[in-house]
């Protein structure tokens, strides 16, 4: 083979790690039952509680898809992160980042390459729930949010993306012992977001720290949806900026704690 | 022409712990060179440094004419590696793993390479079968196809033939020796098979507690020392006192 130089970005090596991710996915239907099961059980659980609700709660039964459109939104949020974070830990579990280190990969394709997976498994996952959503509780998220929905989807996906990569950064730095993380840490920000209520409920001391999270524009946006049939489009820019800043921030704690793993020489031992 | 890889004045502190003691040494273009030492000597941390998989704490590494990390990027395409520490996706197969990595390497015609490989390296019949159901042995050639699937100017490679029987350890011996002459190719190795050393390598670097104690071609170590094989001079080397201290570096 030629030596010639190695172009700084290559698509094709972004498809050599998809490839990788899907290969693991495709042979194994437990992890793809996986990815749709907890959103589906989630979906089926807030639809009945929104049926009984919507008895006895004149604003439920207004606006009767806001807690199975706040579920399955959340579950974009959740899922993106989970999947960026679990599919570079798949690459601890199996010792296999010393060679993907050598490899002329750069660590922004495999960053990105975790992205395109990531998006993969929140489709089937999310997508899967929000499809069985319309013959089990006669409930389309697709017509209630109308194409706002695909600005939300994308918005949470980008805020997901970043948190997955912080979790990822953290878990390279600290070691498997701190993945944990993947699932515990997303669910300090649940509260923060205001995914089934306004961020008004909550105390004025915490409401600053909402405001700091992409995911309470773009709840507070759902709401604006479902219950006054009008598109925010100054909360949708608030939620760009801010995950503007999530990512140069989550871009920034990957280059530190990448950088502190390999003085420390951890991306050989890494798994053990 | 020029080394393939330099290292000058290489320090690597762990807190207090000198793990790397002020190594220095270059490895010729087109040779094969082992590097040999004890438990803890130094040789995966070396291997790791050149690869720019963990940063120095002081001193200069150039690999293929590029500073090592700064530079790094310019040259992993020209190299590779292989270690029994460092795995492969367990779940996917054999097959799956080198299509993974012909795609990080851009090789072109990949399933011909992939084919020639696993006719080189009789994994053929292995191809579909997941990683994680192969033997050692197994495992150790599907590395070593990896290590190569870029047809690497640069191999760097750890305990290579471990874990195969003494047929297919010859086997890949031999393999490895026709790949460094039909490609003028640079292999770095680590290796405890002092006879494997023997056979493959044109010089030796020996390290001992991070640095090198001894340095030269097979036949003039065993001269140098009145011994008639390597495990013999690796012994004295490690049994003799006061290395660390006084380095006899070679000359």
């Amino acid at each position: 083979m030629s030596p010639g130089r190695e172009p700084a970005f290559s698509p094709r090596r972004i498809r050599g790690m998809v490839r990788r991710h899907w290969y693991l996915l495709c042979g194994s239907w437990p992890r793809v039952l996986e990815l749709a099961y907890w959103p589906t059980v989630q979906m089926i659980l807030w639809g009945f509680i929104t049926k009984f609700l919507a008895g006895h709660t004149d604003l439920v039964a207004q606006t009767a898809g806001v807690f199975l459109s706040a579920v399955l939104l959340w579950d974009v949020l959740f899922r993106g992160q989970l999947s960026v974070s679990l599919l570079f830990m798949e690459e601890m579990y199996s010792r296999h980042l010393g060679h993907l280190f050598v490899s002329p990969l750069r660590p922004y394709e495999l960053v990105i390459s975790l992205f395109t997976m990531g998006v993969v498994r929140v489709l089937i996952g999310v997508g899967g729930a929000a499809l069985l959503a319309i013959p089990i509780h006669q409930f389309s998220i697709f017509e209630a949010l109308g194409p706002a929905l695909i600005l939300f989807f994308v918005n949470l996906l980008w805020f997901s993306w970043a948190m997955g990569l912080i979790i990822a950064s953290l878990v390279l730095r600290l070691g498997l012992g701190a993945e944990s993380l993947a699932w515990a840490l997303i669910f300090l920000i649940q509260p923060l977001s205001g995914v089934y209520y306004p961020i008004a409920v909550l105390p004025t001391w915490l409401q600053p720290l909402s405001w700091c999270l992409p995911s309470a524009p773009i709840f507070e946006g759902m709401r604006a949806v479902l219950f006054e049939g009008t598109l925010r489009t100054d909360l949708l820019l608030y939620a760009v900026l801010l995950n503007i800043a999530w990512m140069a921030l989550a871009v920034a704690v990957f280059v530190i704690l990448f950088r502190s793993a390999r003085d420390r020489g951890l991306l050989l031992q890494i798994g053990e | 022409m020029p080394p393939a890889i330099v290292v000058e004045g290489l320090v690597k502190r762990y807190g207090s712990v000198v793990a790397i003691d002020g190594l220095g040494f270059e490895v010729a273009a087109g040779s094969t060179t082992a590097l040999l030492g004890a438990n803890g000597a130094g040789k995966t941390t070396t291997i790791a440094i050149i690869l720019g998989l963990l940063a120095a704490s002081a001193g200069r590494v150039s690999v293929l004419g590029s500073d090592i990390p700064r530079q790094r990027a310019r040259v992993l395409g020209r190299m590779n590696f292989s270690s029994p520490y460092v795995d492969l996706p367990l779940r996917l197969s054999l097959r799956q793993n080198l299509l993974v990595y012909t795609d990080l390497y851009r090789v072109p015609e990949p399933k011909r390479r992939i084919a020639r490989l696993a006719a080189d390296l009789d994994l053929e019949g292995l191809l579909d079968r997941p990683t994680g159901r192969l033997s050692a042995g197994q495992k150790t050639r599907l590395l070593l196809a990896k290590a190569l699937i870029n047809q690497p100017e640069l191999l760097l490679l750890d305990e290579p033939t471990a874990s195969l029987d003494p047929d297919t350890a010859d086997v890949i011996r031999g393999y490895l020796e026709s790949y460094q002459r039909e490609r003028e190719a640079t292999v770095l190795l680590a290796s405890h098979n002092m006879a494997e050393v023997e056979r493959l390598c044109s010089d030796v670097l020996m390290l001992k507690q991070g640095r090198l104690v001894d340095r030269g071609a097979p036949a003039a170590l065993l001269a140098r020392y009145g011994r008639s094989n390597l495990e013999q001079v690796f012994l004295d080397i490690a049994r003799r006192p006061g290395d660390a201290a006084t380095p006899r570096a070679a000359e």
